[in-house]
């Protein structure tokens, strides 16, 4: 598939996501068990982007020793738990990445 | 038409906080585009076409993983699944609403705008109140498009080294901080994260992000409906 059909493709899921819902819905059809779970959905899809990210090297094997990631995701993670704060978890997670392969 | 304009600048500053972590976001997008191959105007394509942060990142590391097209797509829809809830949520507020206008604010229904417009929606009954979600996502739209164009610029001077790819998963990690002070949260994302670093190498098509979801889904239904029981 080239590359602006998969762009396409991706482009019209997103949107059939955000306007099926707007175009069809009688609103019955959600009750709240069905919105409590799908209030889960961002902690059940990122991890599975973010662990093999970080776990995995580029061929999908361990690498468990001598992986700066880990130690700044940790990081990130703490001072995301303390501040509830995006861009200071960001910017912690890059900062301390940074300074283990630069300066350790 | 006063009114509207009233209502949609409203949108425009009740969203506006919401805009500083799209910044970088939307530069790291950039960047990382061009970083893995894609040209300077398919990346801008993908922030016109799909305008989705979390869809257009996970595009982009399932397409350097070498996952197949029909993977990627249905990613995407796994990770736009929160989308129905945001429809469902504000639909009752739209019913009255012209088709083309249903059309516009959906491409417009992304999460921000949402978490405001739904809020305003709560407490203003006037018939123009849609343009709130029209002025919210446009601000939106034009900082996305913006950072995602400046990033394509800076991404032709930022040095591999960098390993600003680490940007990826770091960026959904802070958007799930609000979710780690919850015990039912906390097990979820552990499950989806072991469930999709041990099947990385295993489950067939690089479908590994959809078998870790599902799994962490039917794993909150359980252990949701278990704590009520309890209760």
């Amino acid at each position: 598939m080239s590359n602006w059909l998969l762009i396409i493709y991706c482009g019209l899921i997103t949107f059939l996501t955000r306007f099926s819902m707007i175009a069809l819905l009688k609103k019955e059809m959600f009750n709240d068990r069905i919105r409590e779970i799908l209030s889960f959905v961002p902690s059940a899809i990122f991890p599975a982007i973010i662990f093999p990210a970080i776990f995995l090297d580029n061929s999908g094997d361990f690498q468990l020793e001598n992986n700066p990631k880990i130690m700044a995701a940790i990081i990130a993670m703490l001072i995301g738990i303390i501040s509830q704060n995006i861009i200071a978890t960001i910017i912690s997670g890059l900062a301390s990445y940074w300074f283990l392969i630069f300066m350790v | 038409m006063k009114n509207k304009f009233r209502v949609f600048l409203k949108g425009v500053f009740d969203v506006s906080p919401l805009m500083i972590p799209v910044v970088p976001f939307g530069l790291i997008f950039g960047v990382l585009s061009i970083d893995i191959g894609f040209s300077p105007i398919e990346t801008m394509g993908m922030s016109l076409i799909i305008f989705g942060g979390a869809s257009q990142i996970i595009l982009l590391q399932l397409f350097s993983g070498g996952a197949s097209s029909l993977v990627i797509i249905s990613s995407v829809g796994a990770v736009n699944s929160r989308h129905l809830l945001y429809g469902a949520v504000v639909s009752e507020h739209l019913s009255d609403l012209k088709l083309i206008w249903k059309i516009v604010i959906s491409y417009f229904l992304i999460d921000q705008a949402f978490a405001r417009s739904n809020e305003y929606f709560k407490k203003n009954n006037d018939k123009d109140k849609y343009f709130h979600l029209f002025g919210g996502g446009i601000t939106c739209w034009v900082i996305w498009q913006t950072t995602t164009f400046l990033g394509i610029v800076l991404g032709a001077f930022i040095p591999e080294k960098l390993g600003l790819s680490f940007a990826v998963p770091l960026t959904f990690l802070a958007l799930l901080v609000n979710d780690f002070r919850k015990l039912i949260n906390v097990i979820v994302i552990i499950i989806s994260g072991l469930v999709a670093t041990f099947g990385f190498n295993y489950v067939p098509y690089k479908a590994y992000v959809i078998v870790a979801g599902v799994t962490a889904l039917l794993t909150a239904a359980i252990l949701t409906k278990l704590n009520k029981k309890n209760e």
